[in-house]
């Protein structure tokens, strides 16, 4: 698909966004779900963006800024793959073949986030100069130049997606054989599980597994929709938040101190 | 003193609330949300401080080294705004009190935001707006937007009016129940939401063939002794209501065995076994980068 100069610059102005919330981490515009639907809006491509968007989200569920360490860049590898699937034309068959090039493009993007990073570690000594000078202004000029370096940091990739064009990436991704393309949508089907696995990870403890099965359970029955499970969820954790009180201490509350007896659910639970 | 005292006004509270939504934009390696914690102090100072020497002196008080998760910054917000204030109208605040305050609720409260923020709330709305996505709904994404930043700027605004009134009681206050409680509940929702999507959307398909049964006569449409034409669908179609199988052989796939247990079992060990591999500190790009390849292996191999 050939791309109009308003499409063009408004792709890279959602690159940008995304670029700037990778860092910011508040409006959520670089979660693909958003930022490939975004792409999709601005190209007239809307249906397989948002595919892509879903999918990708679901990759990248665990994937999250913690203390220093910083994630796998969700930012590049929604934009850039989203572009690369509106330039080849496939539609929503070049789904599976954009998620296998956006995990690439995940470690491009961090790598590129840490190099902005770096850089604004120079920012702040500017800062620090205009602190001596009691300017305001020099402080927040030089931090939303900080914020613009993180939107650049996607914008400029995203651009250059665009100035190489539709034809070289249409042969490219024509250029992969069918085994090839099937095998990496039935990988993407499996890859989901590693945000999962990264989130358990963080969550789980003894205490909660048991919601963790029923859920498991509770999946297989297809009528209900993620929305009744919503539900379930939502009432089991206040039945159980509710029953634990009731024992007199807060069951498995750690500063609650006093014992679990007379706590039936709490009993049923350290039976498991 | 009491008929002058400066005190910040609800618009200057409202321009610091929303100045807190860039507190990350110049996170760097050296002293991380710094220079955001500075912009976000900067209507604070304007309004508290007059010379410029207790400016510069209040901008470099608050380029000290801070990084908390985003945000939970806010109650801290809140708290400095209060002791500031106090500062400014001639009580006996140092510099050290009030970074001291900042480097003691930043831990603590990051360690509330990670596995509220990152891993409670986003997983479960994230999942829920990708699943949607997927099947082509565009509820999803505009789901996911609207209720994650109006969870976000309630929470923001909320804590950061709570520590502004509470002061630098704050601290004992957060580690007291509710906190606690709101933390378990989400966590067991989250588990809970979490297993049904693995059952859903890991999606783990062996296709090789374990048997193939003739099946007796009648079991089967039996399609040349149809009728022509739609008469002939209909015929079809009847028969395939009434239970009659379409083919000729049942083909039974290993999947089907595995479904038998309980579906969703393959993706379920796939789960456990990436929980396993990043316990073992195998990174996770690693990890997905490997499961493509085992696909397309797999896949070529005729197995999946």
């Amino acid at each position: 698909m050939n791309l109009n100069a308003i499409q063009m610059i408004l792709v890279v102005f959602v690159a940008f966004l995304a670029g700037m919330e990778g860092v910011l981490d508040e409006f959520h515009f670089h979660q693909p779900v958003i930022s490939c639907t975004l792409i999709g809006l601005v190209t007239g491509d809307l249906v397989p963006c948002l595919i892509l968007g879903g999918t990708l989200q679901m990759i990248a569920l665990g994937w999250a800024n913690v203390g220093a360490a910083v994630a796998p860049d969700a930012a590049l590898a929604g934009v850039a793959s989203a572009i690369i699937l509106v330039l080849g034309g496939q539609g929503k068959a070049g789904v599976s073949s954009a998620i296998a090039i956006a995990v690439p493009l995940a470690v491009a993007g961090l790598l590129l986030t840490i190099l902005a990073r770096t850089v604004a570690t120079a920012i702040v000594h500017i800062m620090d100069r205009y602190a001596e000078k009691g300017s305001f202004r020099g402080i927040e000029t030089w931090h939303i130049i900080a914020i613009c370096m993180q939107g650049i940091r996607i914008a400029i990739p995203a651009a250059l997606i665009l100035a190489v064009g539709a034809g070289p990436v249409r042969s490219l991704l024509s250029a992969m054989p069918t085994w090839l393309t099937e095998g990496l949508s039935i990988g993407g089907g499996m890859v989901v599980a590693v945000g999962y696995a990264m989130v358990i990870n963080m969550m789980a403890t003894a205490e909660v597994w048991p919601f963790f099965a029923i859920g498991f359970v509770l999946g297989t029955v297809q009528d209900l929709t993620l929305i009744g499970l919503g539900a379930i969820g939502v009432s089991m954790a206040l039945i159980y938040l509710t029953l634990s009180k009731m024992g007199g201490s807060g069951k498995g509350n750690d500063n609650g101190g006093g014992s679990g007896s007379g706590d039936p659910l709490g009993d049923v639970i350290d039976n498991y | 003193m009491a008929d002058n005292k400066i005190t910040l006004t609800k618009r200057d509270r409202i321009n610091v609330w929303w100045r807190s939504t860039f507190i990350q934009g110049s996170w760097n390696y050296e002293r991380m949300q710094n220079g955001g914690w500075c912009y976000t102090l900067i209507p604070v100072i304007k309004k508290l401080y007059k010379t410029k020497e207790d400016r510069s002196a209040a901008l470099k008080r608050h380029l000290e080294f801070f990084n908390t998760h985003p945000y939970l910054a806010s109650p801290i917000i809140g708290v400095t705004m209060a002791l500031e204030e106090e500062r400014a109208n001639g009580a006996p605040i140092d510099d050290v009190a009030i970074q001291g305050v900042k480097v003691g609720m930043m831990g603590p409260l990051a360690g509330v935001g990670d596995p509220v923020f990152w891993f409670t709330v986003k997983p479960i709305l994230g999942a829920l707006a990708a699943s949607l996505a997927m099947g082509g709904n565009i509820m999803g994404p505009i789901i996911y937007f609207v209720f994650w930043n109006l969870i976000r700027m309630g929470f923001m605004w909320y804590t950061q009016e709570f520590g502004y009134k509470a002061g630098s009681a704050i601290s004992e206050d957060l580690s007291g129940g509710l906190l606690q409680d709101v933390t378990k509940g989400a966590t067991i929702l989250g588990m809970f939401i979490l297993g049904s999507l693995i059952n859903r959307w890991v999606v783990v398909k062996f296709t090789p063939v374990v048997s193939k049964i003739q099946q007796s006569k009648g079991a089967f449409i039996d399609w040349a002794t149809l009728p022509k034409g739609s008469a002939g669908i209909k015929e079809a179609l009847t028969q395939q209501a009434a239970g009659l199988s379409l083919d000729k052989f049942k083909v039974t796939t290993l999947q089907d065995n595995l479904d038998l247990l309980i579906p969703g079992l393959a993706g379920l060990l796939l789960t456990f076994l990436c929980m396993w591999l990043l316990k073992k500190k195998v990174s996770p790009i690693i990890i997905i980068l490997g499961l493509f390849v085992v696909g397309v292996v797999l896949h070529v191999l005729h197995v999946m």
